[in-house]
């Protein structure tokens, strides 16, 4: 520094006391308030667990194999919910992923104009903010009697199937899984979407330049690089399928009689939720606990799972 | 060095990649007038069916009992803009503060990764296990006055479902502030509480309006965790603590009803509900287009 400066230019300004009080008042309730998601989550994990507590006791595993749902003999098992809800969420996402993949890659490789595609790309994620409960109702009264011609034809001819065996009275697993397809379509195309976008151009031009077709270098190149992501955009959606609540307990016909058909009326964990728990009490509060712990559980496999997937995959290019 | 014949370099449409090529084309065209479909029919029901029963009485009179005609969807519509209100208030504060905690103040370190893995576990937990947690939390402990079904336990069970999208975007947002924003505030003096408050959260602040307006959005439509925690009402709003009426749940009520009057009732709910979640999200689109990005 010149000799001569003057020092009080150069003096530092002390922070009043209270401004630090301040700063450090809003970092510690910073930390509070991102404290709450892991208090909300510890609730609901032992909320449940001691909701379920005496079911557990009184049931054990059993509760997972036995298809019972008593009130009045107090007897509970919940097979019948967790194969409806395992299998509506299976069957949905095996119809859903190629209409999502094939609809993703419509709408990314350039096969029609940029507006066109842009406005399509749009109205599937405008199905996405649709509430359940709407598309439950139009499950109702438009999808629903719209489909049984279909699916008594298809129980006409298809009878001697265990999965058609039974006449479509209405509700049933078959409505279901497709208001299910509807819902989860959304999620699959614009993550599946999202995952092609990122793709290198590079990759593309590196395929088109060693001349293969468009096609070739969709399924070979394009596809392979996108497939963390669509993969885990599946397993999303195969969480989502399995704790929807609204538009399947309107359309699966809430029956805890186990049948393999897909044209009778089944359950699915959460429907028997939104169906019982406002009326239960007792050991059947318990039950319906227990359920819904199953329920967490296997959502919580499957969104771990989607994490750990996006990882491993991940193709390095 | 090999020539090539003159047909080589065109495009041979018999070839069999050709014929795959369009096939598969062909194909994704088809699976995508699939996929949309069910959005213009579902749209197109809502909107012809729900549409023309709207009147003025429908939009401001009570429901009717059930097997009566008339009547109107005025206290759901009311209750639905409460409880989501009520959601919002809660889930707003504490989701933005948390994502301030995550994108401010501790980006790595054990606390940070428990929150951020938290929140992705709370967002994939099913919307009717919320409604099971305030149940067994509030409604059946009876925690506020003594009350059991209540306006505000059903806003609460909606605000822990939103939490997880304000922390996400929250946090995702103030990540994209550029550093250089952060040392300018820094280096004219100003504290960690006015650099993050008057100038990271401002320059955020488009980003973090749009999801907070898309998660009010989805919460406004939820059903699944109103049943058992705002329960249902036939009336007008009694204050936060008595169940209040909505328009998932009225809808969900209505449509399994045997009546005529009923089911027009929860065609004409799914109309206003549609119509302002689409609202709801053409106006996270518009402050979307106000991100500095």
């Amino acid at each position: 520094m010149a000799a001569g400066a003057r020092p009080e230019l150069f003096s530092q300004r002390r922070r009043p006391p209270w401004e630090l009080l301040i700063d450090r008042g809003f970092q510690k309730l910073a930390v509070v308030l991102a404290s709450v998601v892991g208090l909300v989550l510890i609730g609901i994990l032992f909320t449940v667990l001691g909701g379920a507590r005496e079911a557990i006791a009184r049931f054990g595993l059993g509760f997972l194999t036995t298809s019972d749902w008593d009130p009045i003999g107090e007897h509970y098992g919940a097979f019948t919910a967790i194969y409806g809800t395992v299998v509506s969420s299976l069957l949905a996402l095996a119809i859903a992923v190629p209409l999502g993949v094939g609809t993703a890659i419509f709408l990314t490789e350039n096969f029609i104009p940029l507006p066109v595609r842009q406005v399509l790309g749009l109205m599937v994620e405008l199905l996405a903010a649709i509430p359940s409960v709407v598309l439950g109702l139009w499950g109702i009264f438009v999808m629903e009697p719209f489909l049984r011609p279909g699916l008594t034809s298809l129980h006409q001819w298809l009878g001697w199937l265990p999965f058609f065996s039974t006449t479509p009275l209405g509700p049933g697993m078959a409505p279901a899984v497709l208001i299910l397809v509807v819902m989860i379509l959304p999620i699959i195309t614009a993550i599946a979407r999202d995952s092609l976008q990122q793709v290198p151009l590079a990759l593309r031009q590196a395929a088109y330049g060693v001349g293969t077709t468009r096609w070739g270098a969709i399924v070979h190149v394009i596809l392979p690089a996108a497939i963390s992501g669509i993969t885990g955009g599946v397993m999303l959606a195969l969480g989502r399928a399995m704790g929807e609540t609204m538009a399947v307990t309107m359309l699966i016909g809430n029956s805890n009689n186990f049948s393999l058909s897909l044209l009778a009326p089944a359950n699915t964990i959460s429907s028997m939720l939104a169906n019982q728990f406002g009326e239960a009490d007792g050991l059947q509060v318990s039950a319906l606990m227990y359920a819904a712990l199953v329920l967490m559980l296997l959502t919580l496999v499957v969104n771990l799972l989607a994490q750990v997937i996006v990882r491993r995959l991940s193709l390095k290019y | 060095m090999t020539t090539f014949s003159r047909g080589s370099l065109t495009l041979q449409p018999s070839l069999a990649r050709n014929r795959w090529n369009l096939l598969l084309t062909l194909t994704a065209g088809l699976f995508t007038a699939l996929a949309v479909l069910p959005l213009i029919v579902v749209i197109a029901y809502v909107l012809f069916k729900g549409g023309s029963l709207i009147t003025l009485q429908l939009l401001t009179a009570l429901p009717p009992p059930p097997g009566l005609d008339g009547g109107g969807i005025g206290n759901a519509i009311l209750g639905t803009l409460i409880v989501t209100l009520v959601a919002a208030v809660i889930a707003v504060p504490v989701g933005v503060g948390a994502g301030v905690y995550l994108a401010e103040f501790a980006s790595a370190g054990w606390f940070a990764r428990f929150v951020r893995f938290g929140t992705n576990v709370l967002a994939g937990v099913p919307s009717i296990i919320c409604g099971v947690f305030v149940y067994g939390l509030i409604v059946s402990t009876r925690l506020f006055f003594n009350q059991s079904y209540s306006a505000l336990a059903g806003g609460i069970a909606l605000a822990v479902l939103m939490l997880p999208t304000v922390i996400k975007t929250t946090d995702e947002a103030l990540k994209l502030v550029p550093q250089e924003l952060r040392w300018g505030a820094m280096g004219v003096g100003a504290s960690r509480f006015v650099t993050i408050t008057r100038v990271t959260l401002p320059a955020a602040f488009s980003s973090i309006a749009t999801g907070v307006v898309l998660a009010v959005a989805r919460a406004a439509g939820e059903t699944a965790p109103l049943i058992f925690t705002a329960l249902f009402s036939p009336f007008w709003p009694e204050g936060l603590f008595n169940p209040i009426a909505s328009m998932s749940v009225l809808i969900y009520n209505f449509a399994i009803m045997p009546y005529e009057a009923q089911i027009a009732l929860a065609w004409a709910s799914s109309f206003v509900l549609v119509v302002m979640i689409l609202l709801a999200n053409l106006l996270a689109r518009w402050l979307g287009r106000f991100s500095s990005t």
